[in-house]
């Protein structure tokens, strides 16, 4: 006997605390805190804050620790956060070239004024699992020496210099920095929206459309110019003290990829820019952001877009991984009254068939 | 650590200020889509976060909130919804069509008239109707605004030539007040003829695709169709095995594995305020009982 | 010089108010023709009725540049008020207004001066808000659209006069267009663009 489902909201509560239940796992086994996530998870911890778009290490452990460590779950409940948050307007616009330098790396030269700074990286070690890491590891304490005086300039700054490469455009005082935040996007999107765009955008997609270009779709010959990661003051301009006011210090990355050299008939060839900043120690996301950008300029610059990186509109609806996960997760609740219909019309169409099919094998019989 | 303190209805005020002038254009423009800044929500985009945005911006304290989804208050996400404005919105909260002032829905319109008292929201995936012929947005947007809707008859006349019938059982696309083409939401073609000079406002909401369109009371709403193929509703034949009704939308429950099937009113409302009255299906035994597992 | 404590309130309780305000204008909208009330309290400047400010109150903020006419724009505590309680821009070129508060209606100046939208976007329009002497007795209007059943008498004294003469442009704009919000006191009446006067008598 057919008894109507009921009972939907005990079935979610019970979900709910079973699901506290598993994100606690074994009981002997002691909680990981917060401030173990961010010191020792620092670089998952750097992309929900870049990603989520909420600088707050506090704030993305605990997303972290909340969501099990899926990355993009702990990314949504970052931005829902932020999306409850008043906004009291933009800061002043970071001044990356005097940025508490903690690595910072070129290749576009052997040698440059602030030097070749490897900093924290993995880049040169060996990728073997090391077991030593297992517990108790207590690493050797860093090499130290004398901090340097000297500046640490941008390397597309030195190239700008001798008009080597653009110049980065200036700032219009009477045009306010897009926010899509704010206002749904349409397209073409200017290219405050894209970088915004880009710097909420899942790492994963970028790296990949990264990828594709360097593979020839939309190649635009890069160079990593310059990858700096350090600490940069935030400013905050306010109104009745008329002066910009310092809110404190965060830890950025900048990519600035110098690219495919282009001229016209009225100005002389000089080299082209990509640019990717992130919260954090984030090299993979700026550069593929940089790469990304490049290939999205492709329109200005005057150049064929036929590559998926070089889709404005493609990359730009797609990039933000909270709402591709809504949306691919959606699947998962009911759609039966909608299969209903397909179940229906599907039915029709198979009886028309095998009338169809009758009618013809009883016109050949009949022959 | 920071801790936030919410709104009414979660959203502050001026996610609400620029969600009701949206929803005061999109009446003034029937069917057509408004763009608006849909913001990120508790509950993940593609679940109902237009909806709950339009809701959350209408809502008042003295409204009567109806959640459904797939016509029934008891499934998982809109029992979630409905828990939401409970907790937000401390409004009364009902199960009863009639006595609903407002009702989000996903994919079904409820059976029962609605009346003039009313506001009915939907949740909307994909706003755009043109969308799986056209994927850019740019070409659309130009579409719309040159009434250009070869593509649409083009698609539904090659179903036509292929299948012998128009292939599109629900997100059946309609023409509002003789202007735009709009998508219904993923609702069964059979509730289509429920939206055309409806007494109640209709009002819809897509989150993650940030539209909002709406169609007012009294408006035509017209099923795209052809002379030679008119529209026709779908709905399966046979009468709800619990109540006896004849003109609902039945949904189908697979009793076990040997092909055995019955056929219910996917509107649980309608299901039991038949059943109270005295109706009765084939099947129908003693009034629910909960489910004894989980 | 009005100071800041000085200046007309704004709502008492701003969720609430704003959230009954804005159903009576979306009521109004939905339901051409159909008088709805601004129900709650609020403060008002110079030359503004309480459905008018409640209104400003209610959906004017820092997103949404207002045009106001030459008595209101001239009116420093007007001004003052809306930029206080709203944070809305005041500004002088009607093509670009979101919304035009008009006090009276000589001070109504062409519609076409104000923002229509465009083909593929015809809800970027003004919306005007047009104080008039009445809304519930005078002259009767009657209007049809989506929105109304049939037919909607609207008994008004209205001012312009010619007002549905000058609106006559929304058919040819359609979609693009002008909607009005009539404000006589605390009653509302919306015309969006859709709906059209089709008779009209003493």
């Amino acid at each position: 006997m057919y008894v109507a489902v009921k009972g939907g909201e005990r079935a979610i509560e019970n979900a709910h605390r079973l699901l506290a239940h598993e994100r606690r796992g074994d009981k002997d086994v002691p909680e990981v805190t917060l401030p173990q996530i961010s010191e020792q998870l620092a670089l998952a911890v750097d992309r929900v804050m870049s990603e989520g778009s909420l600088y707050d290490r506090e704030l993305a452990a605990l997303a972290i620790k909340q969501a099990r460590g899926d990355m993009i779950e702990a990314i949504f409940l970052v931005r829902a956060f932020r999306a409850t948050l008043p906004r009291f307007g933009a800061s002043e616009p970071v001044e990356t070239g005097r940025m508490q330098v903690r690595r910072r790396i070129s290749s576009t030269f052997k040698d440059i004024p602030g030097g070749q700074i490897l900093g924290p990286t993995f880049d040169y070690t060996h990728r073997l699992l090391d077991p030593e890491l297992e517990e108790g590891f207590v690493p050797e304490e860093p090499a130290t020496a004398a901090c340097s005086e000297g500046a640490t300039p941008r390397v597309t700054d030195i190239l700008g210099r001798d008009g080597l490469i653009e110049p980065s455009p200036k700032a219009d005082a009477d045009q306010p920095v897009g926010d899509l935040t704010r206002e749904p996007l349409s397209f073409p999107a200017d290219r405050d929206l894209r970088l915004q765009n880009l710097a909420r955008g899942d790492e994963g997609f970028l790296l990949a459309l990264g990828y594709s270009s360097q593979r020839g779709y939309g190649r635009n010959h890069p160079f990593a110019g310059e990858i700096r990661f350090g600490e940069v003051e935030v400013e905050f301009f306010a109104e009745d003290a008329g002066f910009a006011v310092p809110l404190g210090a965060i830890a950025l990355t900048e990519c600035q990829m110098v690219n495919q050299f282009k001229g016209s008939a009225t100005e002389a060839p000089c080299f082209t820019r990509g640019y990717g900043l992130a919260f954090g120690q984030s090299e993979r996301k700026t550069m593929s952001m940089a790469l990304v950008d490049r290939a999205l300029r492709a329109r200005e610059l005057g150049e064929e877009a036929l590559a998926p990186a070089q889709d404005e509109e493609f990359v730009m609806s797609h990039s933000d991984n909270v709402q591709a996960t809504g949306f691919v997760e959606h699947l998962k609740l009911p759609h039966y009254v909608d299969f209903q219909s397909e179940l229906g019309l599907l039915r029709k169409l198979r009886r028309e068939f095998a009338q169809a099919q009758t009618e013809v094998e009883l016109r050949e019989a009949a022959e | 650590m920071n801790t936030p303190a919410y709104n009414f209805a979660y959203l502050d005020e001026q996610t609400k200020r620029m969600i009701r002038r949206a929803i005061l254009k999109a009446i003034a423009i029937p069917g057509y889509q408004v763009p608006f800044a849909s913001r990120e929500m508790p509950m993940p985009y593609g679940w109902g976060t237009g909806g709950v945005q339009v809701t959350a911006a209408i809502l008042g304290r003295d409204d009567v909130l109806k959640v459904i989804d797939q016509g029934s208050d008891d499934t998982t996400n809109a029992i979630s919804i409905r828990k939401f404005f409970e907790k937000t919105a401390g409004v009364e909260t009902t199960t009863s069509t009639a006595e609903a002032t407002v009702i989000q829905t996903r994919h079904r319109i409820p059976e029962a008239t609605l009346h003039a008292g009313q506001v009915l929201v939907y949740q909307v995936p994909i706003p755009e109707p043109l969308r799986f012929l056209e994927p850019r947005e740019t070409e659309t947007r130009r579409m719309h605004a040159l009434a250009e809707y070869g593509l649409m008859h083009v698609k539904l006349y090659e179903d036509i030539a292929r299948f012998g019938h128009i292939a599109t059982s629900y997100a059946y696309p309609v023409k509002v007040n003789g202007r735009y083409v709009m998508d219904p939401s993923p609702t069964p073609k059979f509730d289509n003829p429920k939206m055309d000079n409806c007494a109640a406002l209709q009002l819809f909401g897509a989150g993650r695709e940030k539209r909002i369109y709406a169609v007012p009371p009294y408006t035509s709403v017209v099923s795209l169709d052809f002379e030679d193929h008119p529209f026709s509703r779908y709905r399966f034949d046979a009468p709800c095995a619990l109540c006896g009704s004849e003109d609902s939308y039945l949904d189908e429950i697979v009793t076990d594995d040997q092909g055995g099937r019955m056929f219910v009113c996917s509107d649980t409302d309608h299901c039991e305020s038949r059943q109270a009255q005295g109706h009765r299906g084939t099947q129908s035994a003693a009034p629910h009982k909960e489910a004894r597992h989980g | 010089m009005t100071t800041i404590a000085e200046l007309p309130a704004g709502f008492a309780d701003k969720v609430l108010s704003a959230q009954t305000t804005f159903r009576s204008v979306m009521e109004a909208m939905a339901r051409p023709g159909s008088v709805q009330r601004v129900i709650t309290s609020v403060g008002t400047p110079p030359h503004l009725m309480r459905g008018a400010a409640a209104i400003a109150l209610t959906l004017f903020d820092h997103d949404t540049p207002i045009w106001l006419d030459p008595l209101l724009a001239e009116t420093t505590e007007v001004k003052k008020w809306i930029k206080f309680h709203s944070g809305a821009p005041v500004i002088s070129d009607p093509s670009v207004a979101s919304f035009a508060l008009i006090s009276e209606g000589r001070a109504l100046p062409r519609l076409d001066g104000f923002a229509v939208g465009s083909t593929e976007y015809p809800d970027r329009s003004t919306t005007i808000v047009l104080q008039v002497d009445r809304l519930t007795q005078g002259p009767q209007y009657e209007l049809s659209g989506p929105g109304i059943d049939g037919r909607a008498i609207l008994q008004a004294s209205i001012k312009p006069s010619d007002l549905f003469e000058r609106l006559a442009i929304n058919a040819a704009l359609f979609p693009r267009g002008i909607d009005v919000v009539l404000v006589a006191d605390d009653a509302i009446v919306a015309i969006p663009r859709t709906t059209r006067c089709v008779g009209y008598g003493g």
